[in-house]
């Protein structure tokens, strides 16, 4: 594997590899050892043209933490804000020798465009890009349910997951479909009709208008935040309507299943998808995710950078 | 192909080695053995159950998974990571005993080495091997050792064990080139 764009590259063994990875890398992190020597040497570049807390400083932990050298660079502050073109931004870092890129892109497309390139030669891991796929989101989530949930097993075969809110915008959501549906989850969405994407009903997964009816019945909640940035219709009548028919408060709590997990890929609106009462309360993984998110992407860094050029099974 | 070790031939390497262990280390209680990943873990496993009905007590033991500290990632595909478990006692002050099935170059005991001082500072580390064939690249020498076996480099040596491969034995192949 050379780069990570999509969780659609991903088939269901290498996804499971990258989660068991990330399980030992965890043990790692938990323990005394908080240094690896495995990636000395290496050059990874975060490059944000969008802007992000989570995402950039947990790929530099992980980066970090595996001893490569790591680069920041956000739109803000760099040439890119005085129009520099992505390929000469990346032709920029192939000059500087680059192993990998981290990129995180408004234009959906864009970690594709650069790999597909000739600009550079160093892996792409897509950290988001437009409102297409997030996929270390994906898998920093699948590892936290299979962490709380997993029956044992190496997936997710079993467990009913609701994926709640602006799944138009939301590329957590469209990675998280692909790759939860793949390890064997029932998916099901629920939303306005005006915030689901056209062509919603190829994809795996049921849909629901009524959060209350589903609610009930599924392992875990994931809450995802309204996009307001990325919103220039009036896709909803006003917040306190949205939030009351689709917002997760302490009553509909009230009616999930025993053990089952809210989750947030954040930032949150608390108020708005979510009350601070649920997001602080024991149901809620959301600060877990954000530890676990440095672990699983350790483990996809180490999967694309620590091997030689050979392909896995070739020795 | 031909045996180097028969099943009883293995019993009676790491029976000896176990008794070779509490000798130098003057009995068990300071002692944690750590496996090295598949096969050594295995191997250190027995060790323990032997060292525990000779001195009828049980000696911490775990695993030690080096693949991250390797100096020759680089040439070869991703490996998978494999579990470390260090015993709740932890390495500090303690005398480690490493435990790897077969002992080569010596770069996955420096390897392991790095390892450990990430973990803590034992008092010593030592290295026990089922089989050591030679050929080492770096200034590295075994404890305790089951067997030597002179071998050519173009020779593989390859250690089954009944806990993952159904059988005791350690095999000398000429490699096909």
């Amino acid at each position: 594997m050379k780069h990570l764009l999509s969780i659609a590259d991903l088939n269901k063994s290498e996804a499971i590899s990258i989660l068991d990875t990330a399980t030992e890398l965890a043990r790692v992190s938990d323990g005394a050892v908080k240094k690896l020597p495995t990636l000395r040497g290496r050059t990874i570049v975060n490059l944000f043209a969008e802007d992000s807390t989570r995402t950039r400083i947990s790929f530099e932990a992980a980066a970090k933490r595996l001893s490569a050298d790591v680069i920041n660079f956000s739109a803000k502050g760099s040439s890119l804000s005085k129009g520099e073109s992505l390929k000469d931004t990346a032709m920029t870092l192939q000059a500087m020798g680059a192993d990998a890129v981290v990129i995180r892109h408004p234009a959906s497309g864009a970690a594709q465009r650069l790999a597909d390139s000739e600009w550079m030669s160093g892996s792409v891991v897509n950290a988001g890009d437009g409102t297409h796929e997030h996929p270390s989101q994906a898998l920093l989530d699948a590892f936290t349910i299979r962490k709380h949930l997993g029956m044992g097993g190496s997936d997710l075969a079993g467990l009913s997951i609701a994926i709640v809110g602006d799944i138009l915008h939301s590329r957590v959501a469209r990675s998280n479909v692909l790759l939860l549906s793949m390890l064997g989850a029932k998916v099901t969405l629920v939303a306005p009709p005006t915030l689901l994407p056209v062509g919603i009903q190829n994809w795996p997964v049921t849909v629901s208008y009524d959060f209350d009816a589903v609610i009930p019945h599924v392992d875990v909640v994931m809450m995802l935040r309204v996009q307001q940035e990325r919103m220039s219709d009036l896709f909803f009548p006003n917040a306190r309507e949205y939030s009351r028919y689709f917002g997760l408060n302490g009553e509909r709590m009230a009616s999930m299943k025993s053990g089952a997990i809210v989750m947030h890929p954040g930032p949150m609106n608390r108020g708005l998808e979510i009350s601070a009462e649920v997001a602080d309360s024991a149901r809620s993984v959301i600060t877990e995710q954000v530890t676990n998110g440095v672990s699983v992407r350790m483990a996809i860094l180490y999967v694309l950078l620590a091997g030689g050029a050979l392909e896995v099974g070739s020795n | 192909m031909s045996v180097a070790l028969s099943a009883q031939d293995i019993t009676r390497a790491l029976t000896r080695i176990s008794h070779e262990i509490l000798e130098k280390n003057q009995g068990s209680t300071n002692i944690v053995l750590l496996g090295i990943p598949t096969r050594g873990a295995h191997i250190a496993t027995r060790i323990s159950s032997i060292i525990a009905s000779i001195e009828g007590t049980e000696v911490p033991t775990g695993t030690l998974d080096i693949t991250l500290f390797r100096d020759d990632l680089r040439m070869r595909p991703p490996r998978a990571i494999m579990p470390t478990k260090i015993p709740t006692s932890g390495i500090e002050g303690k005398d480690v005993i490493l435990v790897d099935d077969v002992l080569f170059s010596g770069r996955t005991i420096r390897a392991a080495l790095d390892a450990l001082g990430e973990i803590g500072r034992p008092r010593t580390v030592q290295l026990a091997a089922l089989v050591d064939r030679g050929h080492r690249e770096l200034p590295i020498k075994a404890d305790f050792i089951g067997k030597n076996l002179p071998t050519s480099k173009n020779q593989s040596v390859k250690v089954f064990l009944s806990e993952i491969d159904g059988r005791d034995e350690v095999t000398i192949e000429e490699e096909a080139e």
